[in-house]
């Protein structure tokens, strides 16, 4: 496996020179302005911006901007222009802890967004706390990240005051998914698979407790690796179980696949998966054969909302080379909650920034109220968003089309 | 064991992916001894390659009129990146030290990977490959064969045969067996090695374009970062079946294949062993697998001389 880790030493010695270069030609750009004209404040963003999730990544980053502008031509904190900067952190949590030092030892920034995967969010957590920097993340669900560990039996306790998501938890979506499979499509043998990483495997816990709760049956259950593509055997299992469903818990490179070769096993029956597979890259990644899955999202379908009329074409007259993607209407309610807790702090500090604005952003997040893109936007005692709603999207003709939107009671 | 001969035949188009790469590894690595990591983005490019004649052909084209050309499409791609690899990479490196030239192959092989992500349109996602329609054959009531894979099962046993014969019996293929014996006594003897290097990083990529090209229509998908993993398992065949040995890279990627079917689906019926089974843990059997046998054969399945030139 040598090839395996000096490949990564290589990364990472890449992507730290890349850091330190980045570091080393900013810091004096923007200090002449003069006291009395306008202060940047800067948004750090983070998400997977290169590799297979980079779709996502991209969609995070070009909202956040998004919001920045909007802020900026709305001239919404007065004296203040906002900006981004963005930081890759390739899905992998190593990369998303060296750029959470990076934004920490960035004077200017003040709040970041991001970032996508559950697993990097553990590793960034940490820094950001100790240094008071706000972190919003848009796309995060695992319930660990803002109730603890020890949520499943009740015990609930904030683990990081600096972490606030604008995503529904996994407890959530999982039972939700679980709900929907029992009660809407009726199935009663389920075969669950997951990914092995945070997110995935977390959800498809989830499902498969409540999914049991409800009466149903799981039949079988296994674990795949990401970035493989050979899931025959597994497709085998899901025949030879005589499964009527399959829950999937990762994300839709692999989950394409795995629909795709569960098909061509001969079994046929739907997959569902949840935010992680609804993509388009999901159907266009596999064939023709993915009609009938469904996945869970978070919210209601952007299009629909009328708040998000606004977004959709702001993003579309910027021009970006990328889709916004399942994420961009979080990550823009994300960014612009970030820029409602400046102007929070700005307006009681006398309209100029305070020297603690990191602490003095993160305490105004609490507060921070707006309808936002995906709905009201608002936290919870421990970082949540508010926000309950969700939607079962199913491949109706080679495209995710919103089957059933509500929100989630227990 | 209803299910046996299915999981054979998974394991055994899976294992012939693997050995059609793993020639690649071993044609160079008989030769000049170097481990070209690259290799599994020669691999991927070739996918590309033939996906862009695809794309490149009026829409609406049969896929069986226009495979012949995708193939020949993926070939052109993977053995002009192949062979300018070895003159611009490699070539200026031989007789160095061992290390640099393993490094520049690592250093290369996420340079291409990247070069696809920025430069090939909408690769930043997979990109869907044509398929043939239609549901999967049905061999026996248990036993079904997916329409790609009758590809995958007519080009691997051809290509190995071809390649046997173009060794065995042509000129240039008993010159390649000369300069892989000894480089220098056939320098003497009026081969050009230079050429003789070059042959074999262009088989290589060729049997990598027509993996890919399997890959895709096995998969129905192409993506910039399918060289690793596949690479990766397609090195560990070149090793289990015997590095240098071109039938042993076959007969290793086909084992490793059948290893890793058999251990996701009986592994965790055996009593005491269910956590062990599934596809978390077909990598660790197939790996067990490989290490056994190197403990038993250290030049693995089917190699010959190791220790004879160090």
């Amino acid at each position: 496996m040598r090839h395996r880790s000096l490949l990564i030493i290589t990364t990472a010695i890449t992507a730290g020179a890349l850091t330190l270069s980045a570091c080393g030609s900013r810091d004096k750009s923007d200090n002449s302005d003069g006291d009395n004209k306008k202060t940047t404040v800067v948004i750090g963003v983070d998400a997977p911006l290169t590799g297979s999730l980079s779709a996502l990544g991209q969609g995070i980053k070009n909202s956040v901007d998004l919001a920045t502008k909007v802020a900026n031509k709305n001239n919404e904190v007065p004296g203040v222009t906002f900006k981004i900067k963005d930081f890759d952190d390739k899905a992998v949590p190593s990369s998303g802890k060296t750029n959470a030092t990076s934004m920490v030892d960035d004077d200017e920034i003040v709040a970041m967004v991001g970032p996508l995967n559950s697993g990097v969010s553990q590793s960034m957590q940490g820094v950001f706390a100790k240094a008071d920097l706000a972190q919003v993340s848009p796309a995060n669900t695992s319930p660990d990240l803002s109730q603890g560990p020890d949520w499943p039996s009740g015990k609930k306790t904030r683990p990081f005051k600096t972490y606030f998501r604008t995503a529904t938890t996994d407890v959530i979506q999982g039972r939700f998914a679980a709900q929907y499979y029992y009660k809407d499509a009726k199935k009663r043998k389920v075969f669950v698979v997951d990914d092995k990483q945070t997110y995935g495997a977390g959800l498809s816990k989830i499902f498969a407790q409540e999914f049991k709760r409800l009466g149903g049956k799981v039949v079988g259950t296994d674990h795949l690796t990401v970035k493989e593509t050979d899931f025959s055997g597994i497709a085998d299992k899901v025949k030879s179980t005589g499964a009527d469903s399959v829950y999937f818990g990762g994300q839709y490179p692999e989950g394409g696949l795995l629909s795709d070769q569960v098909k061509q096993a001969g079994a046929d029956v739907p997959i569902m998966g949840g935010d992680g597979i609804y993509d388009p890259a999901f159907i266009k990644a596999s064939g023709t054969s993915n009609d009938g899955d469904y996945a869970t999202s978070v919210g209601y379908p952007v299009e629909k909302l009328p708040s998000a009329k606004t977004f959709v074409k702001d993003y579309a007259a910027q021009g970006y080379k990328d889709p916004y993607a399942a994420y961009g209407g979080y990550s823009y309610d994300a960014g612009w909650a970030i820029i409602q807790a400046v102007k929070a702090v700005v307006n009681d500090n006398g309209g100029k920034l305070p020297d603690d604005a990191r602490a003095k952003i993160t305490e105004a997040l609490n507060k921070v109220s707006f309808d936002g893109v995906t709905g009201k936007v608002s936290f919870d005692e421990f970082g949540d968003t508010t926000n309950k709603q969700l939607t079962v999207y199913k491949v109706v003709k080679g495209a995710w089309t919103d089957a059933t939107s509500r929100t989630f009671n227990d | 064991m209803h299910e046996l001969p299915q999981t054979l035949v998974n394991g055994l188009t899976l294992g012939a992916l693997y050995g059609l790469i793993a020639i690649g590894y071993t044609m160079v690595y008989g030769i000049v001894q170097l481990i070209n990591f690259a290799h599994g983005e020669i691999f991927m490019i070739g996918g590309f390659g033939a996906l862009t004649i695809y794309l490149w052909l009026p829409s609406g084209t049969a896929l069986s009129l226009a495979l012949p050309l995708m193939i020949i499409g993926g070939i052109v791609a993977s053995v002009a990146i192949a062979t300018a690899a070895e003159r611009f990479a490699y070539r200026p490196l031989r007789g160095g030290p061992r290390l640099a030239p393993l490094i520049t192959a690592i250093g290369l092989s996420i340079a291409l990977q990247q070069a696809v992500w920025a430069f090939y349109p909408d690769a930043k996602k997979s990109r869907s490959f044509p398929q043939f329609e239609g549901k999967s054959l049905e061999i026996f009531s248990n036993l079904h064969i997916q329409r790609g894979d009758v590809f995958l099962l007519i080009a691997a046993p051809l290509c190995m045969l071809a390649l046997g014969l173009f060794v065995s019996k042509s000129r240039a293929g008993r010159a390649m067996q000369a300069t892989a014996q000894d480089p220098d006594t056939a320098k003497l003897m009026g081969i050009n090695t230079d050429r003789i290097i070059v042959m074999a990083f262009a088989i290589g990529g060729a049997f990598a374009a027509v993996a890919a090209v399997a890959h895709g229509l096995k998969y129905g998908q192409v993506n910039f970062e399918m060289g690793f993993i596949a690479g990766l398992k397609a090195f560990t065949a070149a090793v289990l079946g015997g590095i240098g040995n071109i039938y042993g890279a076959m007969l290793g990627g086909v084992v490793l294949g059948i290893a890793e079917a058999l251990a996701i689906k009986y592994i965790q019926d055996i009593p005491g062993m269910e956590q062990l089974g599934g596809g978390t843990w077909k990598d660790v059997w197939a790996f067990t697998l490989l290490i056994v046998v190197l403990l038993v054969r250290p030049q693995g399945l089917l190699g010959e001389r190791v220790a004879d030139r160090a």
